[in-house]
């Protein structure tokens, strides 16, 4: 038996028994736990009261925002984070230059489509963030559904129709602005001796738009934090396939 | 009643998703990764998770699409820009 062979049936051995152990422990840890679709659930029961103590009337908000808030913050700075390595990678090179994007035909049906949905979608977008400590929906899918709803431009006329409708140095600010007034908002919390990112505001009226305290505060902060990061992540991408071109001289 | 909706919702992601890796050119993949992430939206529908299936549906069916047609894109262009005369700047010296 040659070493390599060796190497490769130990390293299938050793594979195998890691899985096995895996597999046993995953077992063994899901043994406890409720069954599928079933009556018990020890802890949604102890969310939503928790949640309703709060006067959040959606409790997946006051899951993310109140209950979980640290490791959402830990979420967004991944989001943030992640935006600002793509735009150093996408970052125009020495030996790239951009072009002026050129116009484009646009069928008359995509036009139409694109000018009936982008306020429509925007709406949406809006809606999900303001209502996010309400009903289903919040910051982030309020924002994602908010970008959606601009480059909904790009579909429906060119790329320089979406770069005037798109104010990208306002949202490259914006952006770590809100991302960083989370973690500033944690503040308010431990400034009233109760501790980072506890839900010290008023929390009003159930199920009204200023309710659950600094759940409806963050939500909107997450929201602005997210719609602006995914501008920003696919102005680069947009950038690079449609205006970033190299230089030919040294070929 | 909700018990055959999860049934359809389960396979009609297990489809997709196999659709998804069995399709080897990219752009046709962007396309079948959007529809799973629509079959994915659907599931948690039906599991009563409506705001785990509206980040799906935004991302996973529309940004995600979105970032692989967009490097596929680069990439062609790239490989392909040499018989290409969309260059109009004065400086290519060749």
């Amino acid at each position: 038996m040659s070493r390599t062979t060796r190497l490769r049936l130990f390293l299938t051995a050793a594979a195998v028994l890691a899985a096995a152990v895996l597999a046993a422990a995953l077992i063994v840890a899901a043994e406890q736990l409720p069954g599928f679709g079933g009556a018990r659930h020890p802890y949604g029961e102890r969310a939503v009261a928790a949640g309703l103590a709060r006067q959040s009337a959606n409790i997946v908000s006051a899951v993310n925002f109140d209950q979980r808030g640290f490791d959402t913050l830990g979420e967004e700075s991944i989001l943030f984070g992640s935006v600002l390595g793509a735009g150093m990678l996408l970052r125009l090179a020495r030996d790239e230059h951009k072009r002026r994007p050129a116009a484009e035909p646009v069928l008359p049906t995509t036009r139409l489509f694109g000018a009936t949905l982008l306020p429509l979608t925007l709406l949406t977008g809006g809606y999900l963030v303001a209502h996010g400590q309400l009903s289903p929906g919040g910051g982030f899918q309020g924002g994602v559904v908010l970008t959606t709803a601009l480059h909904l431009a790009y579909v429906a006329a060119d790329y320089r129709v979406l770069k005037r409708i798109r104010p990208l140095a306002v949202l490259d600010v914006t952006d770590a602005i809100a991302a960083g007034s989370y973690a500033a908002l944690g503040l308010i919390g431990l400034a009233q001796g109760a501790g980072y990112l506890a839900n010290t505001l008023p929390l009003g009226t159930f199920n009204a738009l200023s309710s659950s305290g600094l759940v409806a505060v963050i939500n909107a902060a997450v929201g602005v934090e997210v719609g602006s990061a995914v501008v920003v992540l696919l102005a680069h991408f947009l950038d690079q396939a449609v205006e970033v071109t190299p230089r030919r001289r040294n070929r | 009643m909700t018990d055959t909706l999860i049934v359809i919702a389960l396979l009609l992601t297990a489809t997709a998703a196999t659709a998804a890796a069995l399709t080897r050119d990219p752009v046709r993949q962007a396309v079948v990764l959007a529809l799973l992430g629509l079959s994915l939206a659907v599931l948690f529908t039906v599991l009563q998770a409506p705001d785990v299936a509206l980040s799906q549906l935004g991302v996973g069916s529309a940004i995600t699409p979105l970032l692989i047609l967009l490097t596929v894109r680069k990439v062609n262009r790239r490989e392909t820009q040499p018989q290409e005369g969309d260059d109009d700047r004065p400086d290519r010296a060749e």
